[in-house]
């Protein structure tokens, strides 16, 4: 007992001189911190943009670092555990000393962390599509706001090429990114003149894995005569048996196309996806974009993760995008101070992956192209259709009454995340 | 076609006559055609000259050419119309007009598409079907279209026109020809009517089914071509059937509406109900007469009753299958909690573990014997039993036997080991989900014409789950173990003093619960991800499987795992899956008020040990 004791002791001291040295190292380095689940629920999406952030800091430092400096990466282990997100937050701000922060994936997650970062005033790049209807003067959000993929989505369904839906089921998992997504795709169809009657929403809790009965029921709804689509936003786990169900039901993309917003390249690894041909997703980014620069990153990646059959998907292109605009912005500014860095954001572009670049703009989100993908037999999509030019990420919803009013801009006079006037 | 021949031809003799009889009337014509007659005016000019002195007879011949030049000119223009009516491409021709479905857009596509199908030539029918399995390509060496077989990673090229073999290559060398939704719904429709005279009876059928889904007025008259020529019975009363699906609407008469009605209201299916149901709404707009529209009301009250009835046929069904799903999660935990009394938070994690072994041996399989893989399911089997009941003894003997009698410290120390193997999975094999393909037996599914539909994977795991459940009835009932382990829960004192070595049991029994959770991980397997958190999205179910059947009985807990199945899935369609395992939940703990021993309690002496 005695002999654990003193090694616990002595394991303990170790640990406190580690972190006196890793202090002192830090006037050396510039630190990044990562914020993504490593286990738990969300692991599955998460260790993959975990991988991503690790290898651009490999490749940063390899090219000779930024400012002179090596840049350290910080990774944390949330575990998804919503209020684990704000703790760890706290812990990379205020111990780990990090200049930005690049993490988090669903939205409740993004929402416990939002305070932490806005009270110590750090930076957080926000890599996932989501719902909108928020601007942090301290998020930079790098994936799509609904205008950037729902709206794109619903019109190409409803267009000639996408089968010329008139009604449309919406399904999606219960929780706050799929309800404000169908709140206003709902008040969206309206205005395009679709009924109530003819849009049929349900929510599933998180990794529902009985669909029977609803897929039984969308069938049923689509065998009113009208042609139907199905625009789904169910999230994580539940998505393998919900297209298993559907391709056992033997429901075909012709008949009723689903589209998917929470569906990639990585969600359908564990898919055969024969049966799904022909179903959609919508994304700014997919693998199978041939670009020079989307060839090379997907080499980079394979490389970096030591494994040939590992895909990409489109939180990657984003949290690539935000990694090099916060290395141009700090660049810019000659300073990881928040402030300065801030400043430097705006109109910072990147090449994207896809060819064209993205524009940070003013309200904190992104001007990217939509692409629509139709899944193929090797897991892989292939682009069907895609925006003329970017598209302006929106951050408070048009198609929302109480959202449309609101503004949000962060450089003077408007200052403001949500306002319906300027504050100077 | 032959009219307009026959009529070119009497228009030219006419003409003829009218040079002779000296009469007007071709002179419209002759404003009509002046373009693409310019030729032969001028050759007239010289054919004529000598006829200069009588201008009459100029004007009249004039005339005669002109109507010949006519018949010629229809003649010419019906030969070149004539392979798009009947007759077959030539080779080259095919060639060019299938050049047009690699096309840029959609629209130009469907047009080429539909010139072929209109064709009839028997070489188009597999052209289309390729291209609607994404088997067409543009090979870029000669700018040819090939259909594709895919072996591995060679295509072998195959001509179009000849249908042979004409070399192969790796994906590079050709590209796709893309299609798209609308494209698949227009090649599906074209197949169908090409389809529509197969000498395959089942290629006929599908046809049938499919112009009964689209219901394209446009294809009523070939359907009645087909009907004419039909021998087989069966299928001509769903030809009949597809007719009244569009003479409803597109009938003349009112006799002939409600025959329609007659027919559809025999009938059970949605795609029926769509019919009268649009029918009925659009009735006051087209106007149609009222015993048409109170006929077809009828004719949908009573399509709509017997749907009902199949819709909760249907519902019992699903839920005797999520019943199922429950029975096989929870029957492993029915032993380890009903039996032992041991609150086993990581028994979610052996079915993982069972997932997991599935999927290592399927892998196992592919690479060492790639013929073998379809029996990868059969040897899983044992494996994953195997496994996860090897993981139970290993976390029976190192940490629960410490624990005995001590629930909550169970409790907490077997979530610990949940953990662990989470994350131990998570380590190895990475967080991603990995890929459990379904051999070809537990793919696709019964399709009844009523909308219900059987799936195979399903229909396997619940016979699968009567199997495991009988298997562990069999081992409590008949066998030595069985009766130990029986002995040892009833009274373990008096089991050990007379001679049964309770500490041996107590891991058998631990591990024969693991392992069954592993055996309902294989078929789990069929229907979930196989990710690390697999077992957590069954473990609250199988709690509430084996407390509402009762603690300690197998045949509560098959029971109460039918039972909650069935609740649940007829609550869904009512209230929606959130709220339904929110009303399942709050039932569930009323009852437990009521009936703490949940359904089955055991009686007796037992109820002490």
């Amino acid at each position: 007992m005695n002999k654990k004791l003193q090694a616990l002791i002595g394991a303990g001291a170790m640990a406190v001189s580690a972190m006196a040295m890793s202090a002192a190292q830090a006037a050396e380095t510039i630190k990044v911190g990562v914020l993504h689940s490593l286990s738990g629920t969300m692991a599955i999406s998460e260790t993959t943009l975990k991988d991503t952030v690790l290898m651009l800091v490999d490749d940063l430092n390899k090219n000779g670092g930024l400012l002179g400096k090596q840049v350290e990466a910080v990774v944390v282990d949330p575990a998804s555990d919503w209020p684990l997100f704000a703790e760890k937050a706290r812990e990379l701000i205020e111990q780990e000393q990090v200049d930005v922060v690049f993490g988090c994936w669903t939205s409740v997650s993004r929402k416990s962390v939002l305070l932490v970062f806005e009270e110590l005033n750090s930076m957080l790049f926000y890599p996932v599509q989501y719902e909108g209807e928020e601007s942090s003067r301290n998020v930079f959000y790098t994936g799509a706001a609904p205008n950037q993929q729902a709206i794109p989505a619903v019109d190409y369904l409803m267009s000639e090429d996408g089968g010329s839906a008139e009604r449309i089921v919406l399904l999606g998992t219960d929780y706050v990114y799929p309800r404000t997504t169908n709140k206003i795709l709902r008040s969206y169809l309206n205005g395009k003149g679709i009924s109530d009657e003819d849009i049929m929403e349900n929510y599933t809790p998180f990794g529902h894995s009985d669909w029977q009965s609803i897929v039984a029921d969308v069938k049923a709804f689509a065998s009113a005569g009208k042609k139907t689509a199905v625009v789904s936003t169910i999230n994580g786990d539940a998505n393998v048996p919900f297209y298993k169900e559907l391709a056992n039901q033997g429901i075909k993309a012709e008949d009723i196309p689903v589209v998917a917003f929470s569906v990639g390249e990585e969600e359908l690894a564990g898919i055969d996806t024969a049966p799904l041909v022909g179903h959609l997703a919508a994304w700014n980014y997919f693998q199978s974009v041939e670009s020079d620069a989307n060839s090379a990153f997907i080499e980079k990646w394979h490389a970096f993760i030591g494994d040939e059959s590992r895909v990409t998907n489109d939180p990657m292109e984003a949290t690539y995008i935000g990694f090099n605009m916060w290395k141009q912005a700090v660049e810019q500014a000659g300073t990881t101070d928040v402030d300065a860095v801030r400043q430097a954001m705006y109109g910072q572009e990147v090449a994207n992956l896809t060819g064209g670049t993205a524009v940070m703009n003013t309200n904190h989100h992104l001007s990217k192209p939509v692409l629509i993908g139709e899944v193929q037999d090797d897991g892989q999509f292939d682009i069907v259709w895609e925006t003329e030019g970017t598209v302006v990420g929106d951050a408070w919803s048009d198609f929302l009454p109480e959202s449309a009013k609101l503004t949000a801009d962060w450089t003077y006079p408007w200052v403001c995340g949500n306002c319906e006037k300027p504050m100077y | 076609m032959y009219a307009t021949v026959l009529f070119t031809l009497g228009f030219g003799a006419s003409a003829l006559w009218r040079c002779l009889s000296v009469r007007l009337g071709l002179t419209i014509l002759y404003f009509i055609f002046p373009f693409a007659f310019k030729g032969l005016v001028i050759m007239r000019n010289d054919m004529f000259s000598m006829l200069r002195r009588s201008p009459f007879c100029i004007q009249q011949a004039r005339k005669a050419v002109l109507g010949f030049g006519m018949l010629f000119a229809c003649l010419l223009i019906f030969a070149t119309a004539l392979p798009k009516g009947a007759m077959a491409y030539s080779d080259e021709e095919l060639r060019i007009v299938a050049e047009g479905l690699n096309a840029k857009s959609a629209t130009t596509k469907i047009k080429v598409i539909e010139e072929m199908a209109a064709d009839g030539d028997p070489r188009v029918a597999p052209i289309l079907r390729a291209m609607l399995e994404g088997d067409l390509y543009v090979r870029e060496s000669d700018e040819h279209i090939v259909i594709t077989r895919k072996q591995g990673k060679v295509y072998t090229h195959i001509d179009i026109v000849s249908g042979e073999e004409v070399g192969e290559s790796g994906s590079g060398e050709i590209s796709k020809i893309k299609v798209n939704n609308r494209l698949r719904g227009v090649l599906r429709d074209a197949l169908a009517t090409l389809n529509l005279f197969s000498p395959d009876l089942t290629t006929r059928t599908n046809a049938v089914e499919q112009i009964m889904d689209a219901r394209d007025p446009a294809m009523l008259p070939l359907l009645l071509r087909a009907i004419d020529r039909e021998e087989n019975e069966t299928l001509l009363a769903r030809m009949e059937l597809a007719r009244a699906t569009m003479a409803l609407a597109a009938g003349e008469t009112t006799e002939e509406r409600l025959a329609a009605i007659e027919v559809l209201s025999s009938e059970t299916t949605p795609q029926i109900r769509a019919v009268l149901s649009q029918f009925v709404a659009s009735a006051e707009a087209e106007g149609y007469e009222p015993e048409v529209v109170a006929a077809a009301e009828d004719a949908l009250e009573s399509v709509e009753g017997r749907l009902s009835t199949w819709q909760t046929v249907g519902d019992v069904y699903r839920g005797i299958s999520l019943g199922s799903v429950l029975l096989l999660a929870a029957v492993g935990l029915a032993i380890t909690f009903g039996v032992m009394g041991v609150i086993n938070m990581a028994h979610g994690e052996m079915i993982m573990i069972g997932a997991y072994t599935t999927f290592m041996v399927q892998q196992a399989l592919g690479s060492f014997l790639p013929s073998g893989s379809a029996w990868s399911l059969v040897i899983s089997v044992p494996a994953a039993f195997l496994v996860a009941g090897a993981v139970g003894v290993v976390i029976e003997r190192c940490v629960i036997r410490f624990l005995y009698g001590r629930p909550l410290e169970t409790l907490l120390a077997t979530w610990g080991v949940s953990l662990v193997l989470q994350q131990a999975i998570r380590t190895i094999f990475g967080a991603t989900n990995q890929q459990v393909t379904a051999p070809d037996f537990m793919s696709g599914a019964i399709e009844f014409s009523t909308g219900l539909v059987l799936t195979y994977n399903r229909l396997w795991i619940i016979l699968f789950s009567i199997i495991v459940v009988a298997g562990i009835a069999a081992v409590l009932r008949y066998t030595a173990f069985g009766l130990q382990m029986r002995a040892v829960t009833q009274n373990r004192r008096m089991a050990g003093s007379v001679g049964i070595r309770t500490g041996y049991v107590d891991a058998l029994t631990f591990g024969l619960g693991s392992g069954i959770a592993g055996i309902a991980g294989v078929a789990l397997s069929q229907i979930s991800n196989v990710s690390p958190n697999l077992g957590q999205t069954y473990i609250i179910d199988s709690f509430m499987v084996v407390v509402f059947g009762g603690v300690g009985n197998l045949w509560g807990t098959v029971l109460g795992a039918f039972s909650l199945g069935i609740v649940n899935k007829f609550l869904e369609p009512m209230a929606g899956a959130v709220l339904a395992k929110i009303f399942v939940l709050i039932a569930l703990i009323l009852f437990i008020q009521k009936r703490p021993k949940g359904l089955f309690a055991l009686k007796g002496r037992a109820v002490e040990a």
